[in-house]
């Protein structure tokens, strides 16, 4: 337990609670563990354990995606419809992060749930899709993002959304209809997707269109052609022709994001958008070697044949080190960015601000060479 | 035993630089087979192995809560002693060398561990991981190989103070965990540095080491028996938590003397080292140095699969529950390359370890020459090579050589 006191204030501290001085005899008790890790075994979605979620449900929604339902631990803060999730899921064994919108509003049973579109070559997300069963555990964090609706909700809203761009809005129109008294909100939703097939919630959207709770435009590349936002006769402007008096909410690829944020500019209109960053895997298999930047700011050109660690203190940088050869983990440090190669094998490990571990991925500088540019916090 | 480069049919002569080399490439596929393996059943195995163990030793500990009564006191103790092995073996051993990192799993990482034991993770990750698997067997540099207190080669001159070593390797296993904080620590060497010009880092070591010692020792020897104290049970767990580890101390060092120490595993020398050892040399010095014992499966998970030695020291980070996968391999390697593949089961190990240790304790060729007819002028001249001065010595040593390597000649004959 360590608590910052001052030193001499510590005798103005109150008296240790009963639930602290047991909390303080247990890890007495249990030393060199923490008694979070012994109550773990038994209870890990227990309020004060790190927070994880239990998988109760995975729904299959269509052939590439599924929407898995999760109990969260006890101390889950809660989420406004929109906002999306961290979560570290143990694929083949080794911890992967990634970031999912929450598909539905709070629910009355206490899970969260998220879907997932499976992306070929995708890691995490086929895993997720193909993989997964109830019973299983993932890490989480509290849920983020500015991605909501005001309140109280506007009269008219614009809500575009393409692909899996569809996740955080879905949440959204889950909260406002499964409420008793339904929202009076009018609301157009324009849904692009490849095709209909590949077109996630599809019949739950065409359930709200039947019943009059929304107004779906649905948009599929194979029938319509690209979207193309600007144009005159098949644009926005024609999908939507009230377009000028709605709040406009917008998710989907970065490509039609940068087109509505131009048009709705040159409209003068507002427009909230969500990005999902691409996981940045691009084929580093041609890049030999680049610069290597620390947390105390010093730098270093590093050669794609030359581990990190010779690099680094050839120009000076104090390493911590051991048997130069990958065995003895005296050298590890967390890599925030970036990619380095294991000269070994020529496996890659790459680290991405947002994707992978916050506190970064751990590499052995001893037997790693930057491919690329990285930034390694020491 | 001596350094292998003295001996008159040193194994690894009849290797050329391209058999080491090639021997270096087929260990690597083997790694390389295993790491592209690597995955969901291993990451299930290391858990269930965690898991397992807290439950083990959490309930044995509840079981000791009433320890008054003699059954509880048998299965608390005797569950709490596997406890602490599993902990310090097949886990903290395990983990600390980095063999589940891989997992990326911030619970289960060689750099957050700590273990049960008297030495810091930090300090045995140093002198462990670094000092001895990167110098294995080289007399001099490893100090697993010497405790730096004992006489582990025929090479290392003879003194009187070590006919008390079979009595010391004894107290030593008994006190295990403090003899690896203590060598962890080098404290040998830096206590005969004067107190002002010991350096920061030990200082430092020894700070963290004590206050270590302090929780684990209040741990087993304060809380848990007073814990206890309410159903009169606090003696008894006291007496159950020493034997526990105890018994932990004497098991782990048997493995550990087990894993380099019976005869005929190689030791080298500092000299014959080359500075730019290839990783095929490095190999081969792991190969012969290291020696394996053979099991059941309960065995090899009690020795943290360091029954296993010779894979471990091939692969120290690779996950130890595919050491037994590998093993057929890695012995195929030896016997193609005319090498030997040191195994026996853990009594003939434990046996030929101590034999080695009783055997350098005395002069050398004394335990040769001695046969129950000459026992009693044999104890005195051993007496008179102890007492009188280093001139008799040498020359009694002379002539126990020669003796020795007459019987020698005579039985080859």
């Amino acid at each position: 337990m360590s608590t910052d006191t001052l030193p001499g204030t510590s005798r103005s501290r109150p008296r240790p609670t009963l639930r602290e001085s047991l909390r303080r005899v247990a890890s007495a008790a249990v030393t060199p563990l923490e008694v979070d890790d012994v109550l773990d075994v038994f209870h890990p979605l227990r309020s004060g354990a790190a927070l994880r979620g239990r998988i109760v449900d995975v729904q299959p929604e269509t052939d590439e995606s599924a929407t898995i339902v999760i109990k969260p631990g006890r101390d889950w803060a809660g989420h406004v419809p929109g906002q999306y999730v961290r979560i570290g899921v143990d694929v083949d064994g080794t911890r992967l992060w990634r970031t999912y919108s929450l598909t539905h509003g709070p629910r009355a049973d206490g899970c969260i749930s998220l879907t997932v579109k499976a992306i070929p070559g995708g890691v995490v997300s086929q895993h997720l899709v193909h993989r997964t069963r109830p019973g299983q555990m993932l890490q989480l964090e509290q849920a983020e993002g500015a991605f909501v609706l005001p309140q109280p909700v506007p009269d008219k809203l614009l809500l575009v959304t393409a692909g899996s761009g569809i996740t955080p809005v879905i949440g959204m129109l889950r909260n406002l209809f499964s409420r008793a008294t339904p929202a009076a909100t009018d609301i157009v939703l324009v849904h692009v997707n490849a095709s209909e097939a590949a077109a996630i919630f599809r019949d739950e959207l065409r359930a709200l269109g039947a019943d009059g709770r929304i107004t779906l435009i649905e948009r599929y590349d194979d029938q319509h052609g690209l979207l193309d936002v600007a144009h005159p006769e098949s644009g926005l402007a024609a999908l939507v022709p009230d377009l000028d008096q709605r709040l406009t909410y917008a998710c989907g690829p970065a490509g039609l994001l940068d087109a509505l944020e131009q048009h709705h500019a040159e409209r003068g209109l507002q427009l909230t958008t969500e990005r999902f960053r691409p996981v940045v895997l691009a084929d580093l298999g041609g890049l030999s070697g680049g610069p290597v930047s620390f947390a105390d700011g010093s730098l270093v050109e590093a050669d794609g044949g030359v581990p990190i660690l010779d690099a680094a203190e050839a120009a000076g940088v104090l390493m911590p080190s051991g048997c130069r050869m990958g065995i003895c983990m005296g050298c590890v440090l967390p890599l925030m960015d970036g990619a380095v190669r294991d000269l070994r094998n020529g496996a890659l490990t790459v680290a991405v601000p947002g994707e992978t571990d916050p506190a970064g991925v751990p590499i052995q500088t001893c037997i790693s060479a930057a491919a690329g540019a990285c930034s390694i916090n020491h | 035993m001596t350094v292998i480069n003295k001996k008159p049919n040193n194994p690894i002569e009849n290797l050329t630089p391209e058999d080491v080399e090639q021997i270096g490439i087929e260990l690597d596929a083997i790694r390389q087979d295993v790491l592209d393996s690597r995955g969901e059943k291993d990451a299930a195995y290391i858990r269930r192995v965690v898991g397992v163990q807290r439950k083990l030793e959490l309930g044995s500990r509840a079981v000791l809560l009433v320890s008054i009564l003699p059954p509880a006191w048998v299965l608390g103790t005797a569950g709490l002693s596997v406890a602490k092995i599993l902990e310090n073996m097949e886990i903290g051993h395990n983990v600390m060398h980095g063999q589940w990192d891989w997992m990326r799993d911030p619970k289960i990482h060689s750099t957050t561990w700590e273990w049960d034991n008297a030495s810091t993770a930090e300090a045995w990750k140093h002198s462990h991981n670094e000092v001895h698997h990167t110098y294995t067997n080289i007399v001099g540099k490893d100090n697993d190989l010497g405790y730096g207190i004992m006489r582990v080669d025929e090479d290392q001159k003879w003194h009187p103070m070590y006919l008390a070593q079979p009595l010391w390797n004894f107290l030593n296993a008994c006190f295990f965990e403090y003899g690896i904080a203590a060598y962890d620590l080098e404290l040998g060497k830096n206590l005969r540095i004067p107190k002002e010009k010991r350096s920061e880092v030990f200082k430092r070591n020894t700070k963290s080491t004590l206050a270590k010692i302090r929780k684990q020792a209040s741990k087993d020897y304060v809380v848990n028996p007073l814990l206890a104290l309410p159903t009169g049970s606090l003696l008894p767990t006291l007496a159950a938590n020493v034997t526990a580890n105890l018994v932990r101390n004497l098991w782990t060092h048997s493995v550990i003397m087990c894993g380099h120490f019976p005869e005929g595993v190689e030791t080298f020398e500092r000299k014959s080292i080359d500075p730019n050892e290839t990783r095929g040399d490095w190999y081969v010095r792991q190969m012969l140095g290291s020696a394996n014992i053979s099991g059941s499966k309960g065995m090899h998970l009690m020795t943290g699969n360091l029954s296993h030695q010779i894979e471990h020291h091939l692969f120290p980070d690779l996950p130890s529950s595919r050491y037994a996968e590998v093993a057929p391999r890695v012995k195929a390697i030896f016997a193609r390359y005319d090498l030997n593949y040191h195994e026996a089961s853990l009594p003939a190990q434990v046996y030929s370890a101590w034999h080695k240790v009783v055997r350098l304790s005395l002069p050398n060729g004394f335990l040769a020459t001695t046969t129950v007819k000459n026992a009693p002028e044999q104890a005195k001249l051993l007496w008179a090579m102890s007492t009188k001065g280093s001139k008799v010595r040498r020359a009694a040593q002379a002539r126990l050589q020669q003796q020795a390597r007459k019987l020698e000649v005579a039985k080859a004959a």
